[in-house]
This record gives C-alpha cells, sequence and structure tokens, in this order.
C-alpha cells in the first residue's frame, strides 16, 4: 500500500495543482477588477476530497488492504459464475426474456419510459454496429437515419394518414436509399476521412430538416402524429375489429421490445453468415478481404445500408412513441451518443451493445437529482470507462488486433 | 464587384480563424493519429478565458490607458492557460489509452469534449457572455467598401501566428524533433527525441492557436457561449480534412477555403444553408482526391 502510494502520489499532487491553476482564472477573477480564492478554494476542495478517496480505494483494492471484504465476495462471484455457466444459454435467454416481457407489470410510468427509451436505442446500437463494429467503418452520421426514419412515418403519417405499420417497412427502405444514396460516394474513403465525410452529411441532413420550412416545419417540429394502432376483435354486436390506439406507454414498450428482439435476431443472424464473416475480413484487413475474392465496395455499401435501416426502424418508432418530430433530436451528440454506445458496451458484441445502451441511457437518468452536474459526470465516466475498460464492457469473441488502428 | 470583394474580406477574415483552429486538428492527428474532438472545447475555453481577462483589465481600468497592452496581455495569458489545459487533458485522458484500439482514444476525446463544455457552463452559466468595450470600433472606408480595425487586427494576427508557427515546425531544432516524432516515433526516440514531451508540446501548440482564435471569435461577434466551440471544431476538422489531414500548410488552405465557401455561399445562394456549403465542398473534393488537397503523405510536412 504504502509503495503503491509512492508511484502515484507526485502525478496526482501535480494533477490537483493543474486543477487548481484551471478553476481559479474560470471562478476567481472578476469583472469589476477583483480577485477572489474563497470559491475556487471550496470547489477545489471537493473535487480533492472526492478524487483522494476513489485514489485511496482504488490503492486499498490493489494492494489487497480490502481483501478481508473482497475475498468472500470473490468467492462468490466465482461460485455463482460456475453455477451460471452450468446453466444453458436458452435457459439464460428464456429468463432474459420473461422478466422483459414482465417488466411493465411490476414498475412505474417512468421506469417503463427509460426502458422504451433504452430498447430503442439498442436497435440504434446494433444497426450502427454493422458499421462500426463489423465492418470497421467509422460512421460518425449515423443519426440521420434514424431522422429519415422518424420524418419518413411523420410525413406519410400526417399528410396521408397511412398507419405505422405499413410506414415502418416504408421508413426502413427510404432509410436503407438514403443509405446507398450517401454510401455510394463516401464508401471509397477509409478511416478518418470517412468518419467526416459521414459526420458532414450527417450535418447536411440535420440542416436540411432545419431549413426545408415547408416539408418539415422547420425548427418547430411537427406535431399531431398519430401513435401505432392495431385492430383488436371484438364480440360484442356478433363479430368485429375495432381500431385501438397503442396511446399507452406499456403497449408502446411492447412494440419497442418487439422491434429491439427483431433487431438482435437479423442483426445476430447477419454477424454469423457469410455476408457477417465477409464484413469482418473487410475489418480486420481489407486489401486481404479484396485478394481472397471479397467484392469489398458491395459488401461495405451493404453494411452502410443494413445499419441504415435498422435506424429506420428505430426512427419511425421513435417518432410514433413522441408523437412529435423535430430536428433538434438528430443532432452529432446523439450519433455520438449511439457510437460510445457500441464502443462502450463492447464492438462487435451484441450483449454488450444491449448493456452499452441500457448503462448511457440509464446513468443520466440516475443523476437527474444533480440535474446541472449529469452532463459532466457523463462526459467524465465516458472517459473513466475507456481508461479502464478500452476494449468495452463484454468485448466480441471473435475480435483481431489489426483492422484500423494498423493503418494509419 | 463591391459586395464581392466585401465577401472576400469577410472571408479571409473567417477562413484564417478556421485555419487557426484547424492547424490543432492536424497535428494532434499528426502525431498521435487521434481526431480530438475536445479541440472545439479548448478554442470555447479560450473565448471564455479571454473574455474574463479582458472583463478584468476594464474593470481595473487599464483597457482605456493601455488598450493594446492589455490585450496582448490577455492573448497571452489565454493561450497559455489553453496550452495548459490540454496539456494536462492529454496526459489523463489519452496518454493511457495510447496503445489502445483509436475508437477507445476517439471515444476518450468524446467524452472529455462533452466534460469541458459542461464545466464551462457550469463555471461561467448557460448565457451568452459579452465582450466588454468597443474595441476596435470603425474601419477604413474605400468607396463602399469597409475593412474594419478589428478584421485588420484578426487577419494581421492570424497572419502572424501562422507565420511563428511555419517558423517554428520548419526552422528550429524543436520543429525538426516534432516532424521526426510524427513520421516515426521509435527511431525519433532512438535519437534521444522525447516523444511524451513533443506530443505535450503539439497538443499545447495546437491548443494555443485555438485559444487566440476563440477570442478573436468572440471580439469579432461580440460574446461567447459555451457550446460555442461545436460547430466551428466540426467545421475546422472539416478544413484539416479538406487540405490533408497531418499536414500544416494543408490546414491552412483548407480553412481558408472553407471560410470562403462559407461566406460566399451566405452571400449568393443561402444564409441560411451556410453550414451546408462547408461540407459539400469537403464531400466533393475527396470524392475526387480521397486524401485531401495537399495530400496526407507528404513526409516533411507533417507534424
Amino acid at each position: 500500500m504504502i509503495h503503491e502510494f509512492k508511484k502515484v502520489w507526485k502525478p496526482y499532487t501535480i494533477g490537483l495543482l493543474w486543477l487548481m491553476g484551471l478553476l481559479w482564472p474560470l471562478l476567481g477573477i472578476h469583472p469589476d477588477g477583483t480577485l477572489s480564492f474563497d470559491r475556487t478554494f471550496t470547489v477545489w476542495l471537493y473535487i480533492a476530497v472526492g478524487t483522494s478517496i476513489c485514489l485511496l480505494l482504488y490503492l486499498m483494492n490493489k494492494s489487497g488492504s480490502l481483501d478481508t471484504i473482497g475475498r468472500p465476495l470473490a468467492g462468490m462471484r466465482d461460485s455463482v459464475s460456475l453455477a451460471s455457466g452450468k446453466v444453458p444459454t436458452w435457459a439464460w435467454i428464456i429468463l432474459l426474456l420473461a422478466v422483459a416481457f414482465l417488466y411493465p407489470f411490476f414498475t412505474g410510468r417512468y421506469a417503463q419510459d427509460v426502458a422504451t427509451n433504452v430498447l430503442i436505442y439498442v436497435c440504434l446500437g446494433l444497426g450502427l454496429n454493422v458499421v462500426v463494429g463489423l465492418a470497421g467503418m467509422l460512421d460518425l452520421g449515423y443519426i440521420a437515419f434514424y431522422g429519415v426514419g422518424a420524418y419518413t412515418y411523420a410525413l406519410l403519417n400526417i399528410h396521408f394518414g397511412i398507419s405505422f405499420w405499413i410506414c415502418l417497412p416504408i421508413a426502413a427502405t427510404l432509410a436503407l436509399t438514403a443509405g446507398c444514396l450517401i454510401g455510394y460516394p463516401t464508401l471509397r474513403m477509409r478511416g478518418d476521412y470517412l468518419a467526416i465525410v459521414t459526420l458532414g452529411f450527417g450535418e447536411i441532413v440535420r440542416i436540411l430538416l432545419n431549413n426545408w420550412m415547408s416539408l418539415t416545419n422547420g425548427p418547430n417540429g411537427i406535431l399531431g402524429i398519430n401513435p401505432p394502432s392495431i385492430y383488436i376483435p371484438s364480440f360484442e354486436n356478433g363479430f368485429s375489429l375495432e381500431l385501438l390506439e397503442l396511446k399507452k406507454l406499456q403497449y408502446l414498450y411492447y412494440v419497442a421490445l418487439g422491434l429491439a428482439i427483431f433487431t438482435i435476431i437479423a442483426v445476430r443472424h447477419l454477424n454469423y453468415s457469410r455476408i457477417g464473416r465477409a464484413w469482418e475480413s473487410i475489418r480486420e484487413d481489407e486489401t486481404a478481404a479484396e485478394l481472397m475474392g471479397v467484392n469489398t465496395f458491395k459488401l461495405k455499401l451493404l453494411a452502410y445500408a443494413m445499419g441504415a435501416l435498422f435506424a429506420g426502424l428505430a426512427g419511425a418508432f421513435f417518432c410514433a412513441r413522441m408523437r412529435f418530430v423535430s430536428p433538434e433530436s438528430f443532432t452529432f451528440l446523439e450519433s455520438a451518443m449511439v457510437l460510445s454506445m457500441v464502443v462502450l458496451g463492447g464492438m462487435a458484441s451484441i450483449p454488450g451493445i444491449i448493456l452499452g445502451a441500457a448503462a448511457l441511457i440509464v446513468l443520466p437518468e440516475v443523476f437527474r437529482e444533480f440535474e446541472t452536474y449529469r452532463m459532466l459526470v457523463f462526459g467524465m465516466s465516458m472517459v473513466v470507462m475507456m481508461l479502464f475498460r478500452p476494449a468495452g464492457l463484454i468485448p466480441a469473441k471473435r475480435m483481431g488486433s489489426r483492422g484500423e488502428e494498423r493503418e494509419g | 464587384m463591391e459586395f464581392f470583394i466585401q465577401q472576400l474580406i469577410n472571408g479571409i477574415t473567417l477562413g484564417g480563424l478556421y485555419a487557426l483552429i484547424a492547424l490543432g486538428y492536424t497535428m494532434v492527428y499528426g502525431v498521435i493519429q487521434l481526431i480530438n474532438f475536445a479541440h472545439g472545447e479548448f478554442f470555447a475555453t479560450g473565448g471564455y478565458v479571454g473574455v474574463i481577462l479582458l472583463s478584468f483589465f476594464t474593470g481595473l481600468g487599464y483597457m482605456d490607458t493601455h488598450p493594446i497592452l492589455c490585450l496582448a496581455a490577455s492573448f497571452a495569458l489565454t493561450m497559455g492557460y489553453c496550452a495548459f489545459l490540454a496539456v494536462g487533458v492529454e496526459k489523463i485522458a489519452y496518454k493511457p489509452l495510447r496503445r489502445q484500439s483509436r475508437l477507445a482514444a476517439l471515444l476518450s476525446a468524446l467524452g472529455m469534449s462533452i466534460f469541458l463544455s459542461n464545466g464551462l457552463m457550469l463555471t461561467q452559466g448557460v448565457y451568452d457572455k459579452a465582450y466588454p468595450g468597443e474595441l476596435f470600433q470603425g474601419g477604413v472606408n474605400l468607396g463602399n467598401i469597409t475593412i474594419g480595425y478589428l478584421q485588420m487586427m484578426i487577419v494581421g494576427m492570424t497572419i502572424f501566428l501562422l507565420f511563428g508557427l511555419n517558423i517554428l515546425v520548419f526552422k528550429t531544432k524543436i520543429g525538426m524533433a516534432m516532424r521526426a516524432t510524427a513520421q516515426d516515433k521509435v527511431m525519433s526516440s532512438l535519437v534521444s527525441i522525447s516523444s511524451n514531451r513533443i506530443i505535450s508540446l503539439t497538443f499545447a501548440i495546437g491548443a494555443g492557436l485555438a485559444a487566440a482564435a476563440g477570442i478573436m471569435v468572440g471580439l469579432y461577434y461580440g460574446s461567447v457561449r459555451y457550446d460555442m466551440g461545436f460547430l466551428p471544431g466540426i467545421k475546422a476538422f472539416a478544413a484539416a480534412v479538406l487540405g490533408g489531414i497531418g499536414n500544416i500548410t494543408g490546414a491552412m488552405l483548407g480553412g481558408l477555403i472553407i471560410g470562403m465557401v462559407e461566406i460566399f455561399g451566405a452571400g449568393y445562394i443561402s444564409g441560411q444553408y451556410k453550414d451546408v456549403f462547408a461540407f459539400i465542398i469537403l464531400i466533393s473534393v475527396l470524392y475526387f482526391k480521397p486524401t485531401g488537397i495537399m495530400g496526407e503523405n507528404i513526409d516533411d510536412t507533417r507534424v
């Protein structure tokens, strides 16, 4: 413990002094020409005490001082994981499905709302996973296809009254087409060039949505979109079909769950198919893949379009759930959020991405108490997570060390 | 014609500012192949520290007696502050990830960017912060064309900084060390160039330039906001890629082009879509020249 401490105290102290130096000009220099130190010092002291406690715990854990508490816990964890390893995978899946289906019966509106959000982001994350995780192309404008899907449903529903279920495939098709249109000129580029071009396209789509007043009503957005509806049989006067609008959060949750399950199955099948292997070969080494007879351009375009398709589905649902859509929902920050889910959860790992989506949606909700600080904490925890688990929470099994890193 | 010249002057002003920010992206990319998403926040921090210092000097009353001295001091202190910030950010968020996948570092940069902009919001408030006083009011009238003193100052300062950077990178020993590190980290460390120190230096210089751009943007538009780093950051990144990322001359050229395109697009086509033109030019240039205008691997200019 002492030895460990000796190694870190110097950079740690320098870091704290650095922070002090950074905070003081922001908090201590006033426009009326006065200087003050007390507020800076208070803020700094809070941060210093907090980080010191974290550091101390980390060091104690590392050096083994916490073993008296840690060892029984670790033993318990080991036995649990051993026991859970004996249960077959299908049993786990059934258990998870059961929990997901019964979830609305035990929770309130707020928890259901958060869960629906998580499910939307699971769809988005898995869609982006096809592009980033499987095919290895960095896409920073992914949210544009989400926007395309959302606006497709909004416009078709407002102007023509077309129902959600018909719009869902239409939205997916349009997003797919948009993916092909954007992908065709851009996918010749590699690595970071691709990143900035997709980012550019994402911004262009957002600005178009924002400024094309006659079509999209600009920044005011579109109001009064119908929620999804289903026909249920009714036996009151003989047999008839009754239209039921799925306004309730519970129903929407199930629709989202259905979409998410569909996406999970689809992405899993893609991943373990011939196409998925081709994508992974492109990710690991594009030149070698081409040499082995993989049509890289076509497959990259397919990956991009597939990703767009899932985003389109999620977008149509998002729009039907909010019953309102505005360009503000499709900013770069959203793209960054989805990308964070993929990388944080573990690229190309489906359970990882589900966990990542849940973590990134639930985390800010947990910190909602500290309203103003939550994004600050969110940013910091993103950095910290990357520092401690750079390969993601649940790393994929089939992932080489080559690929993009070597190219640049 | 007068409109054209007026727009040209505005375009040069804006383009120079983009070039200053783009340099930070391109230099960092050249050395560690990382898109530093927090760079836009360095720029915004520069704008804020600038307004804090200038208001402080105004409060003390020095602004009326020695305006040039105050401005110079603000520039120097702000650039120092942001360099200090950037070096720390690099040590905390990027250095431990240098051996990990590039996406991990990218995500860390994104997190840092969110953290910094929210830190600015918490310490400085959500609302716009106005730059003090009537600095550099007025201008020179040539017929119907007006060149503001402020614009002249901005262009002059930009040229001075770009020139200084060129000398630093291409004419000094430190610059040679930087170029060597960018080309081959292992080899340059064999000839006793400390790559950690060079990387810190690169971050410091990049952030210093961005901070200068931040003050100038604040002076030009009259106010700063905590989220002002985002859009200029993205456009400057586009400029860096347009010129060929990792290429210093390319970044300057790219910044100028993006600024010009934006101003002329806003002037002649549509003001609403001014942010689109920059990206359209970027995409069409990259379509024909996939590694940017100047290319990315001209080894000698890559830092």
